[in-house]
């Protein structure tokens, strides 16, 4: 008998096609914890909905969640599909694979109107900071001054795209390591909770063109120079005994607590630096020495209660547009028949 | 000035006057105002129970390029653009001497007075085969408390008041159309009615009417609205439960959107007040459609309204949307292009384009309104036709149509309930297997008809999802790079455009088994059908066809077989439609001809009248 979750469902229920991407690719590692998180919380597949944009980042939407309904939509233009599909059916808990080159360069002006109307959803940037698909060209998130076997040097600096979640508006900003799958699974646990945009901007190394230890989207690079900011613990609100551990038994000063608008808890125990990330201004400092100095600063960047989502800020009926009968779909002839008159 | 020798009104015999059947322009720069004065006229001819059709040549600024407005008036109910208009009401300086060199022989000129006189005298042509009425705008206008920032749209009611007394609508009819137009606000009411009358007595005891223009009541407008074409297709989307509009504003279809917004109301829950419609601005058209391929996919009934560079920008998504299988509805407005051509002017240049939007091998079925009557009807079928044929599907409107004024029978309630096509819930995925033999694929045909069964997302079955992608799949929607499953979905989707066939709308023929054979779509309508009775009255017989849908009916074929001459008529340069109906068409095209204009004007009776005869007469 295998094990299940706490609706009676296997791992393999949440598992999908085999990956096709190249062995050792960090996007694999995390397409495994987004099925961890969904099969772990007990989430039905069929409350999910996900959705990528092009590229290999986008590829791996297809091999997580085979129960789940999944969109492969264009380059760069997710957000937009992810938008008019939560304006549909806003009870859909929404995740997006995305990439350095869907995000940071085609679709950048989609990402950051996306946080704008703070569409609900985990969106997950796989940052490798190359262009796989294409054969290693540089993406929008490629060091400054880094050389490619084919190539050459990039003279151009690097967009960041968590520093641009922040500027843009968005309420959930983490950054992290593929490599560091403890970190990931906590960050996806809190993400999902999230009621807004959660962005996740993960390196991912690209094994096959841009893994050289030189490159800060490199294993090496991570394995070596990774600075947790935080050690990170969610607490689901179902977990009553739970919530009361994680606010005792620790110094003051030594954790921060969370407390999400679903009752979710997140627990950030201190590790070398004192950091708020209720703090804007401190988080946009955070990543101006982050890129100043090349220092891979993970954990959760910037948390602040959530805006109105788009299906909120439109006023919508609680049942999903999707489902609306013909009653609610079509005024009455009457009130045409009061209009034409109107209009005589 | 007029040396022409004019009979008086009262000496003119009944004969000669020339009654409700003429035109006029008004020429006018461009923010002024005038709007409001040319829809007063046109409310209150409407009111006298006058056919009246009025069209807007403005220009592509927000303030002071020159803007014409013409109005017709026809007792024989014709509504198309007139080559000529009769008189022509002059209160552009700029313009003047192009407008007043444009009147016909016998033709009537209403301009400011203060043009004339004083230091400084305009320089206008002198003709003496028109007659010239002058009004002192500014003298009327000051005599009144005016704040500034109205003077200038104020002195264009100075017109509306000589029109009145000059061609006959009673004062009080004025006032009505006035209030109309204000929605019943008394202050701007009375602030622009005290000048209307002003000018209207003005008239009558400084001017002696010389023209032989009148209007007269009638009682041809009794059970008839009044409404732009892009406000009946906003209500077409209110009746048709779209549920998710996305959108970038771009003339000619921004009123589309604004007037969703004006009759959303009609969409509010009554018990919560909250709404069954989204409508959201996005960044750009290609946001805009994406939230609409994004909403159709997870079940809504979306939409988008643009024109010819809003299309462009969505040619990506519309061939995922044909491809992946998605209803939406995008209603484009057609203005004149290549590129940002001429914003402001209508035109028939994207059919070819819209049918076709997207790489590889696409084609999209096109909905063809002429009238605002089927901007309605299509507006609510075209949501039934994107969810039956789980595809994207277009309305071709254009600017003459969308943006100006249209009498109409009034509007008639859809007399089909709400169709969601091939929807299949838990219960119906459970049966599927004993119903149809088989286990359900997304891209599966299992009734014959190209259209497969879908699910929406949140649908609790354990194989209800299904992955949607614009790559290779197969029937499973499992990715697929084999030949055998690229032809046999591409097959499909064209038994699917034959199944398209069976639900859009056929064309509507009126045949007498004349020898030649007219073929046009959308707005030309109004000018084929005044110009047909003008050919028949000098014994050229003629036969009508009007598409009203793509792909194409095997009816056109049909007709253009029976027919020895066929002129196919549209308002485009390359002659769109024709090459369409090559495209489809395995017949000899010899005996067809191309008529096709592309002015970036409402196409006139007079051109196609023209046309038609120069080509008999060869």
């Amino acid at each position: 008998m295998a094990k299940t979750n706490a609706i009676g469902l296997e791992r393999t229920d949440y598992r999908a096609q085999p990956s096709t991407l190249c062995p050792g690719c960090g996007h694999d590692s995390i397409a495994n914890q987004i099925i961890t998180m969904a099969y772990e919380l007990g989430i039905p597949p069929h409350r999910l909905v996900k959705f990528s944009g092009i590229g290999c980042s986008s590829k791996s939407l297809a091999y997580f969640w085979g129960r789940t309904h999944g969109f492969n939509a264009l380059h760069g233009r997710m957000p937009s599909v992810a938008t008019g599909a939560h304006l549909a059916n806003h009870t859909l808990l929404s995740l997006g694979v995305s990439g350095d080159g869907d995000s940071g360069s085609i679709g950048l002006g989609q990402y950051k109107h996306m946080l704008r109307r703070n569409v609900p959803m985990v969106y997950i940037i796989e940052n490798n900071g190359v262009y796989g698909l294409t054969k290693g060209q540089f993406s929008a998130t490629a060091d400054l001054d880094q050389n490619s076997k084919y190539y050459g040097h990039n003279p151009l600096p690097p967009v960041d795209l968590a520093l641009e979640a922040i500027v843009g508006g968005a309420t959930f900003v983490a950054r992290s390591f593929s490599g560091d799958a403890k970190q990931v699974q906590q960050l996806l646990r809190a993400a999902i909770h999230h009621e807004g945009t959660a962005v996740l901007d993960i390196i991912s190394p690209c094994v096959t063109f841009n893994n050289q230890p030189d490159s800060t989207k490199s294993y090496p690079y991570g394995k070596e120079h990774e600075i947790a900011l935080h050690e990170i613990a969610v607490m689901s609100p179902d977990y009553i005994e739970e919530k009361s551990e994680i606010t005792t038994d620790y110094e003051a000063g030594e954790v921060i607590t969370v407390e999400m608008h679903d009752g979710t808890y997140i627990r950030l125990k201190k590790l070398d630096r004192d950091y708020d990330p209720r703090n804007r201004a401190q988080a946009i400092q955070l990543l101006e020495e982050a890129s100043r100095e090349e220092l891979l600063l993970t954990g959760l960047l910037y948390y602040e209660e959530p805006r109105p989502t788009l299906a909120q800020t439109e006023n919508l009926v609680d049942t999903p547009l999707a489902h609306l009968t013909e009653e609610k779909l079509r005024p009455p002839r009457e009130a045409l028949e009061k209009l034409m008159q109107e209009l005589a | 000035m007029s040396t022409v020798q004019v009979q008086s009104d009262q000496q003119m015999d009944a004969a000669t006057q020339i009654i409700n059947d003429f035109s006029f322009t008004v020429a006018t720069s461009n923010g002024s105002g005038s709007q409001t004065s040319n829809l007063v006229l046109i409310r209150a001819l409407f009111k006298m129970g006058i056919p009246v059709n009025g069209k807007n040549l403005f220009p592509s600024n927000i303030k002071g390029l020159p803007t014409w407005y013409t109005i017709r008036v026809s007792k024989d109910g014709y509504i198309a653009r007139r080559d000529k208009t009769q008189i022509v009401i002059a209160f552009n300086q700029k313009t003047a001497a192009d407008d007043i060199n444009s009147i016909p022989s016998g033709g009537v000129c209403i301009l400011p007075q203060e043009w004339r006189q004083g230091r400084v005298r305009l320089q206008l042509p002198e003709r003496d085969d028109i007659i010239f009425y002058e009004v002192p705008v500014k003298e009327l206008v000051k005599a009144f408390d005016i704040p500034s920032q109205r003077r200038e749209q104020v002195s264009n009611m100075v017109y509306v008041g000589a029109v009145a007394q000059l061609f006959g609508i009673d004062i009080g009819t004025i006032r009505e159309a006035l209030s109309d137009q204000f929605g019943g606000k008394e202050r701007p009411v009375q602030m622009n009615m005290q000048v209307i009358e002003a000018a209207y007595h003005w008239v009558a005891e400084n001017i002696e009417k010389r023209d032989p223009y009148r209007f007269a009541p009638l009682n041809m407008t009794e059970r008839k609205i009044l409404i732009t074409g892009n406000e009946a297709a906003a209500l077409g989307a209110i009746f048709g439960g779209m549920t998710v509009t996305a959108w970038y504003p771009i003339t000619p279809s921004t009123s589309v959107v604004d007037s969703i917004l004006k009759y959303r109301y009609l969409r509010k829950d009554p018990e919560t007040g909250k709404s069954t419609v989204a409508v959201v601005q996005a960044e750009d058209e290609l946001a805009a459609i994406g939230m609409v391929v994004g909403a159709g996919w997870a079940g809504a009934r979306a939409m988008t309204a643009t024109s010819g560079p809003g299309i462009s920008l969505m040619a990506e998504f519309a061939g995922l949307a044909y491809f992946a299988e998605i209803p939406s509805v995008i209603w484009d407005v057609t203005r004149m292009g290549p590129s940002t051509g001429l914003p402001t002017r209508t035109s028939q240049g994207d059919l070819l384009f819209a049918h076709t939007l997207g790489h590889g091998d696409t084609q999209h079925p096109v909905l063809l309104p002429a009238s605002v009557e089927e901007a309605f009807e299509f507006g609510w079928r075209a949501f039934d036709l994107a969810d039956e044929l789980q595809t994207l599907v277009f309305v071709l409107s254009d600017l003459d149509l969308g943006m100006n004024l249209w009498m109409s029978k009034p509007f008639t309630y859809p007399d089909e309930p709400i169709k969601r096509g091939k929807v299949l819930s838990a219960e119906d995925l459970e049966a599927f297997e004993e119903r149809f033999g088989v286990t359900w694929g997304r891209h599966r045909d299992v009734d014959g008809d190209g259209v497969a069964y879908r699910t929406l997302p949140g649908t609790d079955h354990p194989k209800a999802a299904y992955f949607t992608r614009g790559t290779g799949h197969n029937e499973m929607a499992v990715y697929s790079e084999r030949p055998e499953d690229w032809v046999q979905n591409l097959d499909r989707l064209h038994r699917k455009m034959q199944t398209a066939k069976k639900l859009m709308p056929k064309p509507i023929k009126d045949a007498n088994g004349a020898k030649i054979g007219l073929i046009s779509f959308g707005t030309n309508d109004a000018a084929i059908c005044e110009a047909r009775d003008w050919l028949a009255a000098e014994g050229i017989a003629t036969d009508y066809m009007r598409v009203r849908s793509l792909p194409l009916h095997d009816e056109v074929h049909e007709f253009m077989q029976a027919h020895e001459r066929v002129y196919v008529i549209e308002n485009n340069f390359d002659g769109q439609l024709l090459q369409v109906i090559r495209m489809y068409s395995d017949y000899s095209t010899e005996h067809v001809q191309s008529l096709a204009l592309g002015d970036s004007l409402p196409m006139t009776p007079d051109w196609v009248y023209a046309q038609i005869t120069e080509q008999e007469r060869k």
